[in-house]
């Protein structure tokens, strides 16, 4: 192992010694890919014939006209495969695993679309299969586990720590330093140590690629401004990706909770609250006490409360090369209604986020100016918790009907 | 120096014994009170850890008693005031294990300098590679401390040659692949890691990780110099109370 991995001060790989080998052995292997055409091809023809690549560029019309701004694009992840962006990274760690020679994968999941996407891709390629899911999550993203388990993966909530995203990090790396020789952890995020940001960008890169191609089509030009949710900052890694000049502003959207003034939220580049710290394996702004020990966190998003975020974002923050903003859950589930009612579309709550704080943008736009908006993932996954927040009184009545049936 | 102490001790003694306990789990007074037993009962140094929110390297029961300690309000600084306690009360070397944040955040130089102010002889930092460690490394030489490293058994042969020459006091090589805790089979499967170990490295060798009786002890005997006693006294803590660690630690060797 050499030291590798920086992205300026942020990245790295702060591994247990028993795993040092495990990521040698990653790193060779991903290198391999990355320095090979015949890869990219295989995975962009898998992701044609296996999900629906490439996903359309949508112009959302309504929303425009409504704001009266900038016009708005959506770029729709939530009709990859599985209903988001997840698939992408997932396909591509499945064939690196099917080249690797290994049997079982294992993912950590939060909202439950990594775990759904992992799940999927080892019914298809044979593999065992089990997803770490803090019990907090398994109970917000229930439709979601039940879909893991019926594809054949074992799904173990996790009750240590806060019970949610970090803490089934926690326990999939200990799965791993156990199961290394069999077994590969399908890492969900552009998070971790080397070479994980790195390759799961790499992946998701195949969203901007996609969407610079669609609209330089369509609009003959630029957008002004990119907008992504993030969490771990996947998605957002994606389709910057796509965007590397100056001129297009990207836009990264976190979990503002119940407000940054409030402490419960998830917003570690655009609050005060986080600090460089190091933590499951690097590098990165982590929300975290003066001691070094990781705060609880909140969103109304299972895929955005996190504490860390990818060391790469942690560099173009720093070096302001993307602007971080915030969205609260109220804020987001407003966001939700409206595109919902106007465009006929459903987000993720985790993209809902990219789409408040575009809509506060818009307005001040002009015309000709234009916007992409990266629909992360699908909301039907959500429908528990998006029926709450509506407070839908149908809705309420259906569950109760349901449950006496069961009891009966 | 910590080297000298431990082979000054082996020659009086077949095999070491390093104890580890979770500072401030149950209690700080429990916690206190548990090394007052170890040490009654002839334990050769321990590590004292400092607990962390997300202990990647350890298993169920030094996990959950980590968060037990920090529920119950463990802090870095009386950590340290504890550590402090420790060291003028007992006359064993002792060691912190903690995670690398609680160093990073404390910063890297000071905290060695507190380390050292404090009397602590090492420190062993689970994930904390030397690749990554160069000012941690620095700070401790320094301050005339032992940054102690781990050998795995997925460890190459140059590279445990390569962590030998970076480590200081031992070498800790743990027994099997996986977090703290699980079982070890203390048997010949062993036996060509722990000789690949001994070839490889210069310094005394310590052998952790699913350490838990009398048999476990006389296997590693002639094999290692030190065995690790770690989760197995929490669980005797968890089951009998804080009081019956001294009668384990009596009949291990
Ligand atoms: C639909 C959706 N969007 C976004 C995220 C956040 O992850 P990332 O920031 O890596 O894109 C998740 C994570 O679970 C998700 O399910």
């Amino acid at each position: 192992m050499i030291k590798r991995g920086y992205y300026g001060n942020f990245g790295g790989a702060f591994l247990p010694e028993v795993l040092v080998a495990t990521f040698d052995e990653l790193e060779e292997q991903f290198n391999k890919i990355k320095n090979d055409p015949d890869f990219w091809q295989e995975y962009s023809s898998i992701m044609s014939t296996y999900s629906s690549r490439p996903t359309p560029l949508t112009f959302a019309e309504n929303l425009t006209n409504y704001f009266g701004g900038a016009k708005i694009y959506i770029k729709r992840e939530d009709l990859n495969h599985t209903g988001a962006h997840k698939a992408n990274n997932v396909m591509g760690q499945g064939l690196l695993v099917k080249r690797m020679g290994k049997t079982r994968v294992i993912a950590e999941t939060g909202a439950g679309q990594h775990g759904v996407a992992t799940a999927t891709m080892a019914a298809k390629f044979g593999f065992d299969c089990t997803i770490y899911m803090g019990e907090v999550d398994v109970k917000r993203q229930r439709p979601n586990v039940f879909w893991m388990e019926q594809m054949g993966a074992e799904v173990v909530p996790v009750t240590d720590g806060t019970m949610i995203l970090k803490d089934a990090i926690n326990e999939s790396f200990r799965d791993w330093v156990t199961n290394m020789d069999t077994t590969h952890y399908v890492l969900g995020t552009a998070c971790g140590p080397h070479p994980f940001p790195e390759m799961v960008s790499y992946f998701q890169s195949i969203i901007g690629k996609e969407a610079r191609k669609q609209i330089l089509e369509i609009e003959g030009k630029l957008p002004l401004r990119v907008f992504a949710c993030v969490g771990g900052g996947s998605n957002a890694m994606g389709i910057f990706a796509g965007f590397p000049e100056k001129e297009v502003e990207c836009v990264g959207v976190e979990a503002g909770g119940r407000g940054l003034d409030s402490g419960e939220h998830a917003s570690r580049l655009c609050a005060e609250d986080a600090s460089v710290g190091v933590a499951q394996g690097y590098k990165t702004y982590f929300l975290q006490d003066d001691d070094g020990q990781m705060k609880e966190t909140h969103s109304i998003a299972a895929g955005l409360d996190y504490v860390g975020v990818s060391p790469i974002l942690s560099q173009m923050h720093d070096q302001g090369r993307a602007r971080f903003e915030s969205a609260t859950d109220k804020e987001v589930v407003e966001a939700l209604k409206l595109t919902m009612t106007k465009e006929g579309i459903i987000p993720a709550l985790e993209s809902a986020h990219a789409f408040a704080t575009a809509f506060k943008e818009a307005p001040r736009l002009s015309k000709d100016d234009i916007i992409i908006i990266n629909q992360s993932g699908r909301g039907d996954k959500d429908i528990f918790t998006i029926a709450d927040a509506i407070d839908d009184p149908e809705w309420k009545k259906f569950i109760i009907e349901k449950a006496r049936e069961y009891n009966a | 120096m910590l080297e000298s102490y431990i082979k000054q001790r082996l020659q009086t003694k077949d095999i070491l014994l390093m104890t580890h306990i979770v500072i401030g789990y149950p209690s700080f007074k429990e916690s206190m009170q548990v090394v007052e037993q170890m040490v009654d009962a002839g334990v050769d140094m321990m590590e004292l850890q400092i607990p962390f929110s997300e202990p990647m390297a350890d298993g169920p029961v030094i996990l959950k008693a980590n968060q037990d300690a920090l529920k119950k309000g463990a802090r870095v600084n009386n950590c340290f005031k504890f550590a402090e306690d420790a060291v003028k009360k007992f006359k064993i070397p002792f060691l912190f294990m903690s995670y690398y944040n609680i160093l990073f955040k404390y910063g890297v130089e000071k905290f060695a300098e507190k380390m050292a102010e404090t009397g602590l002889k090492g420190a062993i930092v689970p994930d904390l590679p030397p690749e990554e460690g160069k000012d941690y490394a620095i700070s401790m030489g320094k301050n005339h401390l032992s940054p102690i490293y781990i050998i795995s058994p997925t460890t190459c042969d140059q590279r445990m040659t390569y962590l030998a020459s970076k480590g200081s006091g031992f070498i800790y090589c743990v027994a099997r692949k996986g977090v703290t805790g699980g079982q070890t089979e203390f048997s010949g499967g062993l036996e060509d890691y722990l000789k690949k170990c001994r070839r490889a490295v210069n310094l005394p060798l310590a052998v952790g990780f699913g350490v838990k009786n009398r048999a476990d002890v006389e296997y590693l005997t002639g094999r290692a110099d030190i065995a690790v006693i770690g989760s197995e006294t929490i669980r005797i803590v968890n089951r009998d109370g804080s009081g019956a660690v001294g009668e384990f630690l009596k009949n291990l060797r």
